[in-house]
């Protein structure tokens, strides 16, 4: 690997698995034998407001943040908090998005706000590289609507320079015992879908 | 051996490392990780939750005294509640070291304010550390434990969101030895009426004049040369931020931070062209640096504002005209609908502030979950200052514009067992008209649901003594005290109505567990019989995340609601306000 560090940011609402899903990037990166250093917010993170994770990867990393417009990789697990992140990517970034939306109260009882009628058409206007998910459908026919970050982990390994046993031990070491075997399968969904058979 | 370890969870193996005997704190972000991660995972070091800062700082004295190292922690405004011991302890000195966290929270991410605790140090004229990353957090903990016995000093490691909350990869060590210490009678070390005071506090200069020699060559200050006409002096993650975006200057790293190595930076900046300081918040090592006559600038082009990160530092490097480029982002933020927190759905605190909105009374509050009734379309808190503010401020606005309407404060019981005793014993004493509304949700939970003397549990998990608050309130001499289920809105409802037009202080205390912790509550669901709704909004409008619009509307066109069974709790709040009866438990809803 270059000197070049990679950056991944990983969004969504508190309760989606945000920071589980940063740990485990920043695991394999470590395992990989890179340097890593991922930063987030927690705090509020379980009241329902925006999470967000920075993941910076490479042989020496200094700043635990992103550069505003430096994101390599988005990883969304809503799609309107994709939209709110596009100002961080790159614009040759490639963005995973999973076509799940949650509508904030606030939105709900006020006129003020409105949720965006379809926020992956507005991600692909600004972004080349996008893949969206639909990681609701696949987690539910997997059998459990939690899964929805492990599948856009699996979509993500395949942009990443580590190997996919790397992913799998990984998994393996950080998740419960008894969902291993069903994120292992998510892993591999998401393994599956590649930016290429996405733009066909 | 590495791990990948946040600031606060290398903090937390540092202390095994350093064997210490005592940890001890009060909960707070973002501090909190630390004591929690030394309970679960490193059970050789005795960790426990004291009910606030102040009491936490005075264990951590005595097992100082008692001979045993001694760790506190907390977040930055903790440092305000303990500050008394603090100012004074600095006088003494320590037996065994003694180490207090300072977790400063610039940007407010999880916080009232951002002060800058580097100058609780130099009020304190006590050292401190600043960690840059995780095995700095661990490493500089040890040589706190080293500097505090060395110099008989308390030691602070300052640490900041970024420094606590980031993970980074740290090599582990073993542990040090400790020499063995006992407690050792010494009235005039440790006994600081004015005649021993006095001495101490020559002591204490003479001290600070020590650690400036320490400061001077200690290698926790170093250079790092590229032979760049440009220097950057930097700290903490500011440090790390000035390094990604100008990583080819030479940089004075500062890891010991007060007293400063005053003589070396002088060198170091005859040495080059231009020296900046890079810093978050105050202008700490600016402005001494400045009264030194050494030529630095800083905060003309970084600000004194919230936290740095890369992109600001490299906007103030080039406002210096020191870089040529910036990163211009090149898509623009798009304006979206904002995400506040809410309260979770089936929260108890819900029927609180309902009841309150309703009644339109003054409400005085304070720090907790229950911080969010303030947000719309609640819009049930008036104040919110600090820790246990609530109750006096009660008192006081009720002094002045009577008790017609009412004031209630609110307050959780963590939060009440921490700072709201003496509050509501002021109450009693001066015959103040306020009703005080305590949020018994049997945890701590803002910061995710520790212990706390209301609990019945320790940190460490065994089981302790419970205070009961009903018994605690009426024992502080308050005559109306009563219990309410929140879930009950018009017994709540109520309840306020008659207490806020009961003469001297009222408590009205409500019991319903957190729905989160310390296990997660889920009842039958409620559903909305879409026949019966006739799209008022009157759910919409407490705010509970489980409610959303539907797809179906009224003949205005205005959304009828929907609940989410995955996320309601069966709390009820919303079915007894529905005015149509529309929202019925799952199993009584027959479609039609
Ligand atoms: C002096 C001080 N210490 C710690 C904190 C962090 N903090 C904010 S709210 C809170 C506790 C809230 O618990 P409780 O009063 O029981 O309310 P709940 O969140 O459970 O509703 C803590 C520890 C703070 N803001 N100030």
């Amino acid at each position: 690997m270059t000197d070049k560090v990679h950056n991944v940011m990983i969004v969504g609402v508190g309760g989606q698995g945000v920071l589980l899903a940063s740990e485990i990037i920043s695991d394999v990166a470590m395992r990989s034998g890179m340097d890593v250093k991922k930063s987030e917010v927690h705090g509020m993170s379980q009241r329902g407001g925006v999470v967000t994770s920075h993941v910076r990867i490479g042989k020496k990393v200094y700043s635990p943040l992103i550069q505003e417009g430096e994101t390599d990789f988005l990883m969304a697990f809503e799609q309107a908090e994709g939209l709110r992140a596009i100002n961080w990517m790159r614009k040759d970034g490639i963005a995973i998005i999973s076509r799940s939306s949650m509508v904030p109260a606030i939105v709900t009882s006020s006129k003020d706000f409105t949720y965006p009628d379809d926020a992956v058409a507005e991600i692909k206007k600004k972004l080349a590289k996008v893949i969206a998910v639909d990681a609701d459908k696949i987690a539910a026919e997997l059998g459990n609507p939690r899964l929805v970050n492990t599948i856009l982990i699996g979509v993500l390994s395949n942009c990443l320079p580590f190997e996919a046993n790397i992913w799998i031990e990984t998994i393996k070491s950080l998740v419960k015992p008894k969902l291993v075997d069903i994120n292992l399968k998510a892993l591999e969904r998401g393994r599956q879908i590649k930016l290429e058979a996405v733009k066909a | 051996m590495k791990e990948l370890l946040s600031g606060n969870e290398a903090v937390a193996r540092g202390a095994v490392e350093a064997g210490v005997k005592v940890a001890v704190a009060y909960p707070g972000t973002p501090s909190t990780e630390i004591l929690e991660t030394i309970a679960e995972r490193h059970r050789s070091v005795y960790a426990q939750w004291s009910p606030n800062e102040k009491v936490a700082f005075e264990v951590g004295i005595g097992a100082s005294l008692g001979g045993g190292r001694a760790l506190v922690t907390m977040k930055h405004v903790g440092l305000n509640v303990a500050a008394d011991p603090l100012m004074t302890f600095a006088y003494t000195g320590v037996n065994a070291g003694f180490v207090v966290i300072s977790a400063d929270d610039p940007e407010m991410h999880s916080s009232q304010n951002e002060q800058d605790n580097r100058i609780f140090a130099r009020f304190a004229g006590i050292p401190f550390f600043e960690p840059a990353d995780s095995q700095e957090s661990k490493d500089m903990l040890l040589a706190g434990f080293e500097v505090s016995e060395r110099f008989d000093t308390p030691v602070m490691l300052r640490m900041t969101t970024r420094i606590s909350h980031t993970k980074t990869i740290v090599e582990l060590g073993e542990p040090v030895k400790v020499s063995e210490r006992k407690f050792v009678k010494d009235p005039s070390k440790y006994v600081m009426v004015p005649a021993n005071a006095k001495v101490r506090h020559q002591v204490l200069s003479q001290r600070l004049v020590d650690l400036q020699k320490f400061s001077e060559e200690t290698e926790w200050n170093r250079i790092e040369s590229n032979g760049s006409p440009v220097g950057i002096i930097a700290g903490g993650v500011a440090y790390q931020h000035a390094k990604e975006v100008a990583p080819d200057f030479d940089y004075f790293k500062i890891g010991f931070g007060y007293p400063l190595p005053i003589e070396r930076i002088r060198k170091f900046v005859a040495a080059h062209n231009i020296v900046l300081v890079v810093e978050e918040l105050e202008p700490f090592y600016e402005e001494q640096l400045k009264i030194a006559g050494i030529r630095v600038e800083g905060k003309k082009y970084f600000g004194n504002l919230g936290e740095l990160n890369p992109t600001r530092v490299a906007q103030g490097l080039y406002d210096a005209g020191l870089i040529k480029n910036v990163v211009h982002p090149g898509i623009e933020a798009e304006k979206l609908f904002p995400r506040p927190p809410v309260l979770c759905p089936g929260c108890p605190h819900r029927g609180a502030f309902m009841a309150l909105r309703k009644l339109g009374v003054a409400v005085t509050g304070d720090i907790g979950c229950y911080t969010l009734g303030m947000l719309k379309p609640l819009n049930a808190l008036d104040t919110c200052i600090c820790m246990g503010a609530s109750i006096g401020m009660a008192i006081g606005i009720e002094k002045v514009n009577g008790s017609a309407k009412g004031t209630v404060a609110v307050i959780g019981d963590s939060t009440f067992f921490h700072s709201g005793i003496t509050g509501l014993l002021d109450a009693v004493y001066n015959q103040s008209n306020v009703t005080v509304m305590i949020l018994d949700n049997g945890a701590t939970a803002m910061t995710g649901g520790q212990e706390h003397p209301g609990t019945g549990h320790t940190l460490m998990g065994t089981p302790a003594n419970r205070t009961d608050i009903e018994t605690l309130v009426k024992a502080l001499g308050v005559k109306n005290c009563r219990s309410v289920d929140p879930y009950d809105y018009e017994a709540t409802l109520k309840a306020i109505e008659e207490e806020t037009k009961n003469p001297g202080p009222s408590v009205i205390v409500t019991h319903r567990p957190c729905v989160l912790m310390p296990k997660r509550i889920m009842d039958e669901p409620f559903v909305v019989d879409l026949e019966l709704c006739n799209a008022c909004s009157a759910c919409f409008r407490i705010s509970c995340p489980a409610i959303a619009a539907s797809p179906q509307t009224n003949e205005r066109g205005h959304p009828k609601a929907v609940i989410d069974e995955t996320m309601c709790t069966g709390c009820m709040l919303c079915a007894q306000i529905c005015p149509t009866e529309a929202i019925v438990l799952k199993s009584k809803f027959v479609a039609a």
